[in-house]
């Protein structure tokens, strides 16, 4: 089947790249043939919507990216977990927030529950553990218990709304 | 995923006739439960009709007293959208029970309509509320749209531009999830309309149904005291490794009892989802 030109910005810059249309977002971005991409901190979990390990930010909202085509994505802003470091090389509020309330332990799941935590800012969702519990439900853990990660959504999301990002 | 050609039309007659070229093409809404299922084989065709630029499957607005849905909205719009919450609650709570905010953010309204799992939510929404969709070329009352297991009344070059519901206040919608995928083990949406109640049960594994004997007794006597002693026919349900038919139509039973308290005492339930690890 035929390659189809696509244009995303991926992370702020502009990317061009022939995909097949089979090719979906998450393999794009972790560098399939010819994209070019080597985006290897979204990670491919489950492969079937449920893990949300893949989730990335586009235009705004959270996807699932193993369930999206790249060519579905054509024409749209796309922000991976390495888009979230802050000009200065520092991580972003969220990404600190998992960091001080180890809301980690293997780290497979984390850039998905970091994109999905940064993601519940836009959403209005309160930073209170029962909000968040629910708001995480795309999200799976098998290693934390999930205690640490809802403290550190928490905290995360007050940051960002306390000094919001230029 | 096996190959195929992905297109984009720019007008809903184009997409039809795109359709009705290829025998093996299929529309692509927001794709939640079309990818995996390619991915699984289950479906293979050979080309994709990607709606997402078609503005005129998009609008979420009021039409004369009347709630319109366009096709290609997600999930995530209607159950944020303050419309939705005015003129028809029950539907902004029912949409933000699907899936997850990722899966909600890209499935639509239209998708899961014309996919018609059996144990989808949308189509209970549709019946309670005696939606209509409306297509590229007719109006479908929802009574006559679904026809069983991922099956509906449209035509294989039919487009559903979106669905016009009545306003409704008194109406309400509660699943008892199954866990993984947070589809409804068996979920009912009950609507209080102008010609009488209306009971409309999904999740059985047969697809979409009408418990007529709940809406005769609740259209006489409006209390979940009405409903005691009736009982879904076994027949109706499927039993598979999540729950026996026999656990289903229980189910069934205690959500229509648990709708109608909700629809009485609104502020004593708070939620409109029931997990299984709650109750």
């Amino acid at each position: 089947m035929a390659v189809i030109p696509i244009t995303l910005q991926v992370n702020g810059q502009l990317r061009q790249a022939s995909v097949p249309p089979s090719t979906l977002l998450v393999d794009f971005l972790r560098g399939g043939p010819g994209t070019g991409l080597s985006l290897n901190g979204t990670h491919i979990g489950c492969d079937t919507a449920q893990c949300g390990a893949c989730t990335v930010l586009v235009d705004g909202a959270a996807t699932k990216s193993c369930n999206l085509l790249a060519v579905q994505a054509n024409g749209s802003a796309v922000t991976t977990i390495e888009g979230l470091t802050q000009s200065d090389g520092s991580l972003h509020p969220m990404q600190q927030a998992f960091g001080k309330h180890h809301g980690l332990q293997c780290g497979y799941c984390t850039p998905g529950m970091v994109m999905r935590g940064v993601a519940m800012a836009a959403e209005g969702v309160p930073a209170e553990p029962e909000a968040v519990r629910s708001a995480l439900s795309g999200n799976l853990c098998r290693c934390t218990g999930y205690f640490g990660i809802v403290d550190a959504v928490c905290e995360g999301l007050q940051r960002m709304r306390e000094r919001p990002l230029a | 995923m096996n190959p195929f050609e992905y297109r984009r039309p720019t007008n809903v007659a184009q997409a039809v006739a795109w359709l009705r070229d290829d025998p093996d093409a299929k529309l692509l809404a927001g794709g939640q439960s079309l990818l995996a299922a390619m991915k699984l084989r289950f479906a293979a065709p050979s080309l994709l009709i990607d709606l997402q630029d078609l503005p005129e499957l998009t609008a979420l607005e009021e039409q004369s007293g009347r709630l319109w849905i366009g096709a290609m909205c997600s999930h995530a719009r209607v159950a944020s959208s303050s419309l939705v919450q005015l003129l028809a609650p029950m539907l902004a709570r029912l949409a933000h029970g699907i899936g997850d905010q990722q899966v909600r953010n890209r499935g639509t309204v239209g998708g899961s309509i014309s996919n018609a799992d059996p144990a989808a939510c949308w189509p209970a929404g549709l019946i309670a509320l005696q939606a209509t969709i409306c297509t590229d070329r007719r109006d479908i009352p929802a009574d006559d749209f679904f026809g069983g297991l991922f099956t509906t009344a449209l035509e294989p070059d039919e487009i559903v531009r979106g669905v016009r519901f009545p306003a409704a206040q008194q109406a309400c919608y509660i699943k008892f999830e199954q866990p993984a995928s947070r589809f409804a083990l068996t979920g009912v949406a009950l609507a209080k309309t102008a010609t009488g109640v209306r009971v409309a049960v999904t999740g059985l594994g047969y697809g979409i149904c009408r418990w007529e004997a709940a809406e005769h007794a609740l259209s006489a006597r409006f209390s979940p005291e009405a409903l005691q002693g009736l009982q879904l026919d076994e027949a109706l349900a499927s039993g598979d490794i999540h729950a026996t038919a026999t656990y289903r139509v229980h189910l069934a039973a205690v959500l229509t009892r648990r709708v109608v308290q909700q629809i009485l005492r609104p502020s004593t339930l708070g939620t409109a989802t029931t997990t299984a690890s709650t109750s």
